[in-house]
This record gives C-alpha cells, sequence and structure tokens, in this order.
C-alpha cells in the first residue's frame, strides 16, 4: 500500500476513532433504553457508575503506561494485595488512617519493584508483570489466608454505595474524573506527556533526544501501584469484604477498556478522551447485557470480540497486507532461469 | 553515444500530489538499455516520488508510462517487478532473519518434489549470480548484521534474479564508504554492460559524472533538463537544479578560537575506542574524519551520554560530565545530531513540529504546560531559517523528503542554542545548495561562538569547513592536522594506516 495511503487512513482513523466510540456509545445508550425500562434510571445509571469505578481509575495510569510502550498487567493483583492488607491490619486493630499510609507506601513499592525490573534490568514488561501478577497475589494470599474481613465502620463501608453530597455520582467516579483531568493534562499539555508519546513511538529517538526513559517509567508504575492500592480500598469498601482474590482477572478488564479507548498496543497513541468515553461504552455495555437477560454466560464472548474488534480495526491495513504477502507465499513458483 | 533502440522505459508528463503538496507536477524519464542515468534534483524536488511510481507503491494522477514502447499501468510493487523494474532503496528491505539466498528467492523458492524448498539450487544460483556481479558475497549467511553495502548487492542480485532489466536505486552511496562506493559502481557498470537500464539518484555530482551517460534533472516537481551529459559540468546541473545562482562557497571570517568548550580525556570503551584525548573550543570546527567503523559516532555516542565508557573523562564548560546521561549532556549545553535520523534523530510518527520542539519543550512552557502556540512559532521560524519544505508543520515527518527530515533534526538541535554542537554526518542526503547552507550554517554557528565536532566521511567537507581535522582509525586517533596543512591524501593516509612519515 502506497505510504501516502496509509498515513492518510492513519491519521483520519485517529481522529475518528473518539468519534466512534462515542456512536457507540450513543448506540448502547439508546438500545439500553429501548430494551429495558429501566437503564435510564438514576439508580441504575449510579450502579453502572458504581461497578465500574475501579476498573476506570486503573486504565488510567494503564494508558500512560501503554503509550509509553509498556504494560502493567499485575495491577489486579495489586489491587487485590491492598484489599487483603486493608482487610488484614483492620481485623489486628489498626487506625483507618494509618492503614491507608501503608497501603500507598505498599502501592508504590509494589509498582517500583516493577519499574525497577523494567527499567533497570531492561526485561519486557510483558513478561515481568505477568510474574508480579502472579506474585502479588500469592502474597495477597499470604496475608489473609482464606479469611473474609467484612466489619468495615460506619463512614467507610458506604463509600461504595453512595453519592457524593449534593450529586448523583457515586465517590469512585468523582475520585475517577479528578484522575483522568490530572492524566489528560499531564498526557496532553506537559512536556512528560509529549515525552510519553515519543518513548512509545520511538524508544531510541527518545533516548537521543534526552527524555528520561528509565527515570519516567519507573514513575509511571509507582503511579500504577498506588493507584491500584487505592482501587484495592474502593473495591474493599464497596463489596464490604477483604478476600485475598478480590479483583481477580481484573487486569483483562482494564487492558480491554485501554485497547477499546483506541490506544494502541505498540505505544505511541491514544488519548484520556477516548479512555473516558471507552469506560462509559464498557460499563453501560455490561450493564445493557446484564439488564436485558442476555445470556451471562455469553458475556464473555460480546467483551472479547469487542477487544478483538479494538485492536483489529486501526491495524486493518497493516493486517491486511501481510494477510495478501502470506497468500503469496503459499504458492511459489520457480525463478525464471537465466 | 546515443542510444540506439527505442527507451526500455519512458514516463511522460507524470504528476502525484499529496493534498496540497504537488510532489511532482511534470515528471518525465527517458532510460535506455545499457546506459546508467542520473536523476538529481534538491531536496524535495519529487525524485523519491517519481521512483515510487515506477516502483508501483505510488498511482500517478497523471502521465503515461511506457515499458518498450507499450503503454503499461503498475498498480502494485509485484505489477512494477513483472514489467522488468526493480527499485534499491537507501535502506534496503531484506528479511533480517534470513540467508542472503533465502532473500533473494523470497516468495519464488526453487521447489522439489513434496514442495520442499531446494536450498542447494537456491544457493547455487544465488552463488552464480554474485558471480555474474562479480562480488564476493556468502549466499548462506544470515542479513542481520551485513553492511548496508552488501545488503544493496543482495537487493541487486535479487534484482537481476527477477530479469529485471530497469534497475532504479535511490540514494544508493548516502551511507556508503568510499571503498564501497567503487565497489558498487563496478558491479553497475557490469549490469550495464549487461544491457540493463540504471537510473541512479545521488546528491554528489562528482559520482554522477564518474558513472552515468545521460542525466535527468527535476526542480519543483517538473523536468527542467535531460541530456547527454557529455559536455555538462557541475556548475550546469546545479544552475538546472536550484534555478538561481548558488550561494557562494565563502567559508567565511573564521574568529579566533576562544574559551575551552569540549575536553575528552582518554576516554575508553573496550573493543570499541581507546585512549581518546581531544578538545574543542568555542568557536571552532573540529572534523572527526576516518573510515566508517573507526569509532567516530561510538565517541560522539558516549560524549552525549547514550553509551557508558569504562575510563576517561568528558568535560563541557570545565565541568565534568556524569556518564551515560544524555539529560546531564544537553544540560550542560550538548546537542547532538546523531547519523540514523530515521530511528534516532526523528520520531517519524511525529508531526513536523513536535519533531523540532522536542528537544526544546521545556523552554516553550508556561505554568508547566506546553503552549502550543509558542510551539509552533518556534517551528516555523526554525523551518524558514532551514528553508524547510513542507506541506503543513501538523504532518508527520515522515511524509517530508529525505534531505528536509535532515533540516527538521537540524533544527531541533539548533533551537537549543547549544555552546557544543556534534553533528554527525550533518549532510547525509542533502542537495547541493542546502549542503553550502548547512555548511554556511555552521560557519555562522561558529562565529556566534559555538563549538563544533562534526563527524563526516566526505573529505571535501571535512577540508572545507574543519579548523581543525581530527583522524581516527580503529577506534584510536591517529593523527590531526590544522586547516592549513590538510589535505585528502594525508587524511586517507592516516585513516587507512598507511600513514607516511609525519613531517616534523
Ligand atoms: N507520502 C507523502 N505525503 C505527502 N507529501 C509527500 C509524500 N511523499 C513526498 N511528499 C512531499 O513531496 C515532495 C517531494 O518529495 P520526494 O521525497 O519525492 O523528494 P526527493 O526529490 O526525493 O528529495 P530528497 O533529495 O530530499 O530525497 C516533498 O515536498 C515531500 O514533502
Ligand atoms: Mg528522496
Amino acid at each position: 500500500m502506497a505510504p501516502d495511503v496509509t498515513a492518510r487512513r492513519w491519521l483520519s482513523a485517529a481522529a475518528r476513532w473518539e468519534t466512534g466510540l462515542a456512536v457507540l456509545l450513543l448506540l448502547i445508550v439508546v438500545l439500553g433504553a429501548a430494551a429495558s425500562p429501566q437503564f435510564l434510571t438514576t439508580s441504575n445509571l449510579f450502579n453502572l457508575l458504581v461497578t465500574s469505578g475501579e476498573v476506570a481509575i486503573m486504565a488510567l495510569p494503564m494508558t500512560l503506561i501503554i503509550i509509553s510502550g509498556e504494560i502493567d498487567l499485575s495491577v489486579a493483583s495489586i489491587l487485590g494485595m491492598s484489599s487483603a492488607l486493608l482487610g488484614y491490619l483492620w481485623s489486628i486493630h489498626w487506625p483507618m488512617l494509618a492503614i491507608f499510609a501503608v497501603l500507598v507506601l505498599l502501592g508504590a513499592v509494589a509498582g517500583l519493584v516493577n519499574g525497577l525490573l523494567v527499567t533497570r534490568l531492561g526485561l519486557p514488561s510483558l513478561a515481568v508483570t505477568i510474574g508480579t501478577l502472579a506474585l502479588y497475589r500469592g502474597i495477597a494470599l499470604m496475608i489473609l489466608g482464606p479469611k473474609t474481613i467484612s466489619n468495615f465502620p460506619a463512614p467507610y463501608n458506604t463509600i461504595g454505595v453512595i453519592a457524593v453530597p449534593h450529586t448523583d455520582i457515586p465517590w469512585s467516579m468523582a475520585i475517577f474524573v479528578v484522575l483522568a483531568v490530572i492524566s489528560g493534562v499531564v498526557l496532553h499539555a506537559t512536556a512528560t506527556g509529549r515525552s510519553l508519546y515519543a518513548m512509545g513511538a520511538s524508544p531510541e529517538a527518545a533516548l537521543f533526544s534526552g527524555i528520561r526513559v528509565k527515570r519516567i517509567k519507573t514513575i509511571l508504575f509507582v503511579v500504577s501501584g498506588v493507584v491500584c492500592s487505592l482501587a484495592g480500598v474502593l473495591w474493599t469498601f464497596r463489596l464490604a469484604t477483604a478476600v485475598q482474590n478480590n479483583g481477580l482477572g481484573l487486569e483483562l478488564n482494564v487492558v480491554a477498556v485501554v485497547l477499546l479507548a483506541g490506544v494502541s498496543i505498540f505505544g505511541g497513541k491514544g488519548s484520556i478522551g477516548g479512555v473516558v468515553l471507552a469506560v462509559l461504552a464498557f460499563a453501560g455495555l455490561a450493564n445493557a447485557l446484564l439488564l436485558t437477560n442476555f445470556n451471562q454466560e455469553a458475556t464473555g464472548i460480546v467483551f472479547g470480540a469487542v477487544l478483538l474488534i479494538s485492536v483489529f480495526a486501526p491495524n486493518a491495513g497493516a493486517l491486511w497486507a501481510r494477510l495478501g504477502r502470506l497468500r503469496k507465499h503459499q504458492r511459489p513458483v520457480r525463478p525464471a532461469r537465466q | 553515444m546515443t542510444p540506439a533502440a527505442a527507451p526500455v522505459l519512458s514516463l511522460r508528463h507524470a504528476a502525484k500530489s499529496f493534498g496540497a503538496v504537488q510532489a511532482v507536477a511534470d515528471g518525465s524519464l527517458e532510460l535506455s538499455a545499457g546506459e546508467v542515468h542520473a536523476l538529481v534534483g534538491e531536496n524535495g524536488a519529487g525524485k523519491s516520488t517519481l521512483v515510487k511510481m515506477l516502483a508501483g507503491l505510488h498511482r500517478p494522477d497523471a502521465g503515461e508510462l511506457l515499458v518498450d514502447g507499450k503503454p503499461v499501468a503498475l498498480p502494485s510493487p509485484a505489477a512494477a517487478q513483472a514489467a522488468g523494474i526493480a527499485v534499491i532503496y537507501q535502506e534496503p528491505t531484506l528479511f533480517p532473519d534470513l540467508t542472503v539466498a533465502e532473500n533473494i528467492f523470497m516468495g519464488r523458492q526453487p521447489l522439489l518434489p513434496g514442495r520442499r524448498i531446494d536450498r542447494r539450487l537456491m544457493r547455487a544460483q544465488s552463488a552464480a549470480l554474485f558471480g555474474r556481479l562479480g562480488v564476493p558475497l556468502d549466499p548462506g549467511r544470515i542479513c542481520r548484521g551485513l553492511s548496508i553495502a552488501d545488503q544493496q548487492l543482495a537487493e541487486i542480485a535479487k534484482a537481476l534474479s527477477r530479469d529485471a532489466r530497469v534497475i532504479v536505486m535511490d540514494e544508493p552511496t548516502a551511507a556508503l564508504s568510499a571503498a564501497e562506493v567503487a565497489r558498487l559502481f563496478e558491479v553497475v557498470r557490469t549490469l550495464r554492460a549487461a544491457g540493463a537500464a540504471v537510473l541512479f539518484i545521488s546528491h554528489r555530482l562528482e559520482e554522477v559524472f564518474e558513472i552515468c551517460q545521460r542525466v535527468t534533472v527535476m526542480r519543483d516537481g517538473r523536468q527542467v533538463l535531460s541530456s547527454e551529459l557529455a559536455g555538462l559540468t557541475a556548475d550546469d546541473l546545479v544552475r538546472a537544479m536550484v534555478g538561481r545562482q548558488m550561494p557562494e562557497r565563502t567559508a567565511g571570517e573564521r574568529s579566533e578560537p576562544g574559551e575551552l568548550v569540549l575536553r575528552v580525556e582518554r576516554l575508553t570503551r573496550e573493543g570499541v575506542f581507546t585512549g581518546i584525548s581531544l578538545a574543542v573550543r568555542a568557536g571552532e570546527i573540529v572534523a572527526l574524519a576516518g573510515l566508517v567503523g573507526s569509532g567516530r559516532t561510538e565517541v560522539a555516542r558516549a560524549v552525549f551520554g547514550i553509551d557508558r565508557y569504562d575510563a576517561g573523562t568528558v568535560a563541557v564548560s570545565g565541568r565534568q560530565l556524569r556518564k551515560a546521561s544524555p539529560s546531564a549532556a544537553m544540560a550542560a549545553g550538548v546537542g547532538y545530531v546523531p547519523a540514523d535520523r530515521r530511528q534516532q534523530g526523528l520520531v517519524m510518527d511525529m508531526s513536523v513540529q513536535q519533531n523540532v520542539a522536542l528537544a526544546s519543550l521545556a523552554g516553550l512552557r508556561r505554568a508547566g504546560l506546553v503552549r502550543s502556540a509558542a510551539e509552533r512559532a518556534f517551528a516555523a521560524d526554525w523551518a524558514q531559517r532551514l528553508r524547510l519544505k513542507y506541506g503543513r508543520l501538523t504532518d508527520p515527518v515522515s511524509l517530508l523528503s529525505g534531505g528536509n527530515q535532515q533540516k527538521v533534526v537540524l533544527a531541533k538541535w539548533l533551537g537549543r542554542r547549544p555552546a557544543l554542537l556534534i553533528v554527525d554526518e550533518p549532510t547525509r542526503g542533502i542537495d547541493i545548495a542546502t549542503k553550502a547552507e548547512v555548511h554556511q550554517l555552521l560557519v555562522q554557528l561558529a562565529q556566534q561562538g559555538v563549538a563544533i565536532l562534526m563527524i563526516s566521511s566526505e573529505l571535501p567537507e571535512v577540508l572545507h569547513i574543519g579548523d581543525r581535522i581530527l583522524v581516527m582509525r580503529e577506534g584510536r586517533l591517529t593523527a590531526e592536522y590544522s586547516h592549513r596543512e590538510a589535505s585528502e591524501e594525508k587524511i586517507m593516509a592516516a585513516a587507512t594506516g598507511q600513514l607516511a612519515v609525519q613531517a616534523p
């Protein structure tokens, strides 16, 4: 394919990805409302937002990490570890504020381990964080064992179910909005944000431009750890239970949201606006499927399909070309005699 | 010498535009069997675009293409191949993990019964091809790690194996050493003797005069001259290319070198370079000459903090630089224009504007936020100073022509107003007029007190603007000449090790 065509297609696709997402979101709302009278009720929308709060929050640092050309698959395990430690420390009567401080530290250390393994040892983050995914979940199990802690005290145990005063917005969504604004500004308006795109698009050119690739990546992993630890707190209070397998497998939802947002899995492309839209579309879809008594076993298929399409669509051109090449190779011909 | 038969290939009044950019407005070209035809023109004149039309990568908006007198359309690279046209790009496009032979027969492997690939035949045929070309390249070698020159030869062999009669080479010599260029030219002569038509693109006119018989000059997307080379001078070509008077090649008054800016002492990286000591003063251009692979780039990388070194020190303006930290080097006022602009100099997916600003974002901020208006003005300013040819500043930099991409890298570093500017092959792929401008620019910078360390494989360039010339060979500094005492012979002797008895 001619480079100019590819480039133009790429550019317009990037410009239109968010538009497409907005249309998708609208479609979900319209279809959801048509399918179930409950869909647009305040209580349902509240519910919808509440249940996707943690994934939404964790998707923000994940977005920055993927744009910078890395990935963090340990997010849900950090959430679980944080939840387990919260339960354990509360069960041995620590004051809540001290627990929060410890959890922030826990997230930071967990992220730092990821970051150092990736930047100092030069290991691929995919492998490193698959390792720490297992490791951190194992630590959660060690901390809490098979126990379930659920006697959390008054103001905290309602955080997951009440709205910010004078609004209909759940706390977790309010936190998401604040973090989204911060991430959006950092990514789209600061030198650091520009550096993230450069690192993802061309690691070597970023290094030759004096960008502190290792330091920035380490910080990103630390931030991700802290945010995921915070998500662990929200999760625990929302479900009012701390168990070691809290949020098991949630990293896939987080990655799915980020990819649906149009962030390139190869790094260098994506926007926070897209993530906000993708969070809402994902939550809306899950909720609509639930309300319409959609065969629950099949929701996995729907999400899987959405994920595949969102990875496939931006790269359709390249994949098509590759298929073409493969097809050609299947019928080798004798070289011309000479 | 007049071509006897009808032209093998003739392209008439071709046009191609990309959005608002008219890359080729009226491109015509006629290639005959047994001739090496030069295609020259300024950066952005449309040469590569023309080539891509012949390669089946771009579809012309207008014009017609005749092969052997018959009109053909080239909707795809496969169609171009079928028409007997092969294109060899500056950066060859081989599969790095396959052998040379496998690459040559990619997609057309000779088969044994049972559809197994006949490796022996493939090797033998590849060896025969290299035999015809007169170069001893082992067909069994994996392509990764082959020099660019060797990869080009593999591409040429591939073209031959497909019975290509038109072989197009887009700036094949830009990244080659002198010896490699000589070897390539031998191969080109062989091709020519075998009756192929070769289209040769280069910004080095001495190469054009050495190897070509005819020339086509393009300016602003149009053919402005097509003629026999015999009887033309380099000046004639340049006039046709630029359509205006060449900027004077005066080097300008040199001021006395000032303060010591860069001091490198006994810098050593095991197995790469050893005991490098050098100094560059403010207002001085120090040229680092030597063969490709002599360790010059590696020294520059170590100074700029890309690579670690094992021993020695680097100090800028009297302060010692931290090892392996480009940001520390930049803070001390060092800028580095790397040789590989596509990988190291530019983020190809980013816009022209973002690339120009990438190293200067700190200065374009207010309250921590990058002001896009300031960024735009900054990029526009430098684009104008360097006479950058572009469509929009927000276009991806990958759409610029090669030479204009190089200007973007220069702008990116000049924009930081460095105290020490290290430039690695600063005029690679840059046209002759722009090259003079870049030289002028480097001289002006020196006059303004910038210390410049220039790595260059082009001896005329080294002799033209270097105040002092250092020569490296196999990781060591082997000679130092002042501007006055240097000559091509002396530099070559020091670079290759045939160092004559040095005059006292
Ligand atoms: N795919 C593209 N999309 C948009 N503009 C393009 C594209 N390819 C080339 N151009 C523009 O067309 C013009 C001609 O480019 P081209 O690459 O053909 O120049 P060139 O003669 O090969 O120059 P150089 O000597 O620098 O390689 C340039 O202004 C370039 O920016
Ligand atoms: Mg070109």
